[in-house]
């Protein structure tokens, strides 16, 4: 019976028709993998479709503004010979598994930079060495932690795209009203963010109308564990380090933070009502104090809400260093690609340093059309971003995001990374579900981490 | 004697129509069970060539508390779901029943139309109206002074408010029921109101037994698909990152769990085990059920021997 719910949900989840399945596949693949093997494919049927040009098939990507569609020109303009199929649409790790497996897989696949160990360490995607070679992409230019979340092994197994750096995003209302001045938060200073938390706290009738410090667990536990000195993996990727006393201390502090604010179940369901990206964002709305966020969001605010008056300021360790996590998505080459070298220069386009600077041109000349500012574009491409942030972004006029702005760029340079791991999901997995049995008031912080550390090392020992 | 030769041909042709139904089913069914049963004895990861493990997994899952905690997750929601859904269905089929006139046409088409709902649209607009915070079956409670659950959020009221989503489609259930108080011959309930039967005693005497084996088959459907609970407890609890921390390991139901090791842990021959094992668990809840429902269940079968007669 759990074939048939397999089966079903196969379908479902696949929209889309099935394209060059292959029978041997799906005899071999067999039971769950059987009919996802057999619907999942998505590369072209050839390396060279008819009529003699050569095929790239996408998937992951999508063209939702222009600084894809202008990346997309530029690639189209530079080889026109070879027929793109953008398959619009997220990574959807079924769909992209079983293309693999039925060996039907894209040229070039777009997945966060987090997902990369996993699949290099099964073979699901290919090392980029010799693409790098042979298209003389400029991997220098990346910047370095991005270039350690696509480096397993010694060997590189994607190009990466964009850089998400996490600061910390102040309502300056709820600040001044706390009696603190928004410019002036010691972020290093736990007790000092715990009694402004207390503060900036709203809640009436039981209802929560203002969350005042949101620490973004559970999934920014490795932030807090390093602001507190500690690592949640060693720097081989290889070992658990999630029972160190000061990730246990990190976690037991961040969800001190919550405990006092209306603990998390509360203050969960209130987040699910923010509309982060819209006009009515939480800082606008004034449901939120202060909260540790990617850049991406104040990016957004700059074009929603260009007046909201915000601080941005850097994260700081315990000691008052800035630090950061950095993130972002990654182009890789799955096992099995028709057409390997078109993919390659796929991704030499997508994350040269010339492509990004045209897009960023691209998307300041449309916000200046609409009247409104332009905070840049955060590439992973340390040359672009030099270029974008010195040449083609310019003061706004509103202070806020201009001020954001160097401070977006300080935390960069700071950026931290986990590690990447052969059971990098699995690690994921079980240090989050760790932390959200502790938010939810299941287990004690030492307990969590100890079971999630045994799960780790369990899959770590699996992952060879 | 003359009829043989006639009942072979039509057996003939009854297989020849029968045949791609065969086929489909050996082909899309039996053929992957067989592959899953031999992935379940193997270490997969779908990319690699499977490499041969023994009973390893099943031995695995022994030793796995998600295991544990998924089928716990799943047979609190299946002994949850199954009853009150049936319930509530019946009730629903009982008041269609007593609908007559153009109007009945339409109730039967509004009761069925959440069962044309997408799963994981209803997954998304139960999130919404379960939100503890500003969700409208808090401030539906609120009406009443009570101070609603965090139903999406709160680890103890996860599951509930799962089966309270469920019980939003309901209409395949009701249909059949309906159809089953349909058939229910009018004379019995005369005769039984003639001997002085309240309304009560007709349902409890006359409707429960002759629906009986209706009332069997959707106990029996229901209980698999709720263990084979799926589309809309991922999509609220695990489709996005952010909904993942909404749960942990509250909403993990085993073929959710089956899912992450198959395609997020790449296990698929973990996975295949655990299939496996649901099949098994299914099997036998079905066994049971099939044993306990014989002695209650009514079935309107004719004599022996009487079908024979009638030809004659």
């Amino acid at each position: 019976m759990s074939h048939l719910a397999s089966l079903r949900l196969a379908f479902r989840r696949h929209g889309r028709r099935c394209r060059g399945s292959r029978a041997g596949a799906v005899v071999l693949a067999g039971g769950l993998s059987l009919a996802l093997a057999a619907c999942g494919g998505v590369g072209a049927k050839g390396g060279t479709p008819a009529g003699g040009s050569a095929g790239l098939t996408t998937m992951g990507f999508g063209l939702p503004d222009e600084i894809a569609t202008t990346r997309v020109a530029a690639f189209q303009k530079a080889h026109p010979d070879v027929k793109l199929t953008i398959n619009q649409g997220q990574f959807d790790e079924q769909a992209f598994l079983s293309s693999v497996a039925s060996g039907n897989p894209p040229d070039v696949v777009y997945l966060s930079r987090e997902m990369l160990g996993t699949y290099a360490a099964r073979g699901a995607i290919q090392p980029l060495d010799d693409c790098v070679a042979k298209q003389g992409i400029a991997t220098g230019d990346f910047y370095p932690a991005a270039q350690q979340q696509v480096r397993l092994a010694g060997k590189w197994y994607g190009m990466p795209e964009f850089y998400n750096s996490i600061v910390l995003l102040v309502n300056d209302k709820a600040a001044k009203e706390a009696g603190a001045d928004p410019a002036k938060i010691d972020a290093s200073d736990w007790d000092g963010l715990s009694a402004l938390a207390k503060k900036m706290n709203k809640v009436s009738g039981g209802k929560i109308e203002r969350f005042g410090f949101y620490p973004k667990l559970p999934e920014f536990l490795p932030l807090w564990a390093k602001a507190n000195g500690a690592d949640l993996m060693t720097a081989d990727g290889r070992t658990s380090q999630l029972t160190d006393p000061k990730v246990i201390e990190a976690l037991t502090y961040a969800n001190g933070l919550l405990k006092e604010q209306g603990g998390w179940t509360r203050l969960k369901a209130f987040t699910d009502t923010f509309d982060y990206f819209g006009e009515k964002n939480p800082v606008t709305q004034d449901q939120i104090g202060m909260m540790l966020t990617e850049q991406f969001l104040i990016t957004s605010m700059a074009n929603t809400s260009p007046d909201a008056r915000i601080t941005v300021l850097p994260f700081e360790d315990r000691q008052g260093h800035p630090i950061s996590n950095v993130g972002g998505n990654a182009w890789a080459i799955p096992k099995g690609a028709r057409n390997p070298d078109a993919a390659c220069q796929w991704i030499k386009t997508m994350t040269s340093a010339d492509t990004w600077i045209a897009a960023a041109k691209a998307r300041a000349a449309k916000r200046a059309q609409e009247g409104k500012v332009y905070t840049g574009t955060y590439t992973g491409n340390a040359k672009a971003d030099k270029v974008i942030f010195s040449q083609i972004v310019r003061p706004s006029g509103h202070e806020p995001y201009d001020n954001a702005i160097k401070t977006i760029l300080a935390a960069q340079a700071e950026g931290l990374v986990v590690p990447p791991s052969p059971a990098a999901a699995e690690f994921r997995t079980a240090w989050l579900d760790a932390a959200t049995r502790v938010m939810q008031g299941r287990a004690e912080p030492q307990a969590a981490l100890l079971q999630a550390h045994g799960e780790a090392q369990r899959a770590l020992r699996g992952a060879g | 004697m003359r009829t043989r030769p006639r009942l072979r041909t039509e057996t003939r042709w009854a297989y020849v129509f029968l045949l791609p139904w065969l086929l489909g089913l050996v082909i899309f069914q039996v053929g992957p069970m067989v592959a899953s049963f031999v992935l379940s004895l193997t270490d997969y990861d779908l990319i690699s060539s499977p490499r041969f493990a023994g009973l390893g997994n099943y031995a695995e899952m022994l030793k796995d508390p998600k295991v544990a905690a998924a089928i716990g997750n799943t047979a609190f929601y299946t002994v949850l779901h199954v009853p009150l859904a049936i319930a509530i269905a019946l009730l629903l089929a009982l008041m269609l029943n007593r609908i007559t006139g153009r109007a009945a046409g339409f109730f039967r088409t509004v009761f069925y139309l959440p069962s044309m709902t997408p799963y994981v649209a209803v997954g998304v607009l139960f999130l919404f109206l379960l939100n503890g915070q500003a969700g409208l079956v808090n401030q539906f409670l609120g009406l009443f002074g009570i101070d609603g659950p965090q139903w999406t959020t709160d680890p103890a009221w996860v599951k509930p408010g799962i089966v309270l989503m469920s019980l939003w489609n309901l209409g395949t259930t009701t249909i059949i029921l309906f159809a089953a108080l349909r058939n229910v011959p009018r004379e019995l309930y005369e005769a039984a109101m003639i001997d002085g039967a309240g309304p009560w005693q007709r349902f409890r005497s006359v409707t429960v037994p002759m629906i009986s084996s209706a009332l069997f088959f959707v106990v029996i459907v229901n209980t698999i698909t709720s263990l084979q609970m799926f589309d809309q407890v991922y999509t609220m609890y695990f489709g996005s990152q952010s909904a993942q921390q909404s749960s942990g390991d509250a909403a993990l139901f085993y073929v959710v769990y089956l899912f992450q090791q198959g395609f997020q842990f790449l296990h698929m021959g973990y996975a295949s085990a655990l299939a496996w094992l649901l099949f098994a668990i299914i099997a036998v809840i079905t066994v049971i059920q099939v044993k306990a429902g014989n002695r209650f269940v009514y079935y309107e079968s004719e004599p022996p021997g009487a079908a024979e007669r009638g030809t004659r």
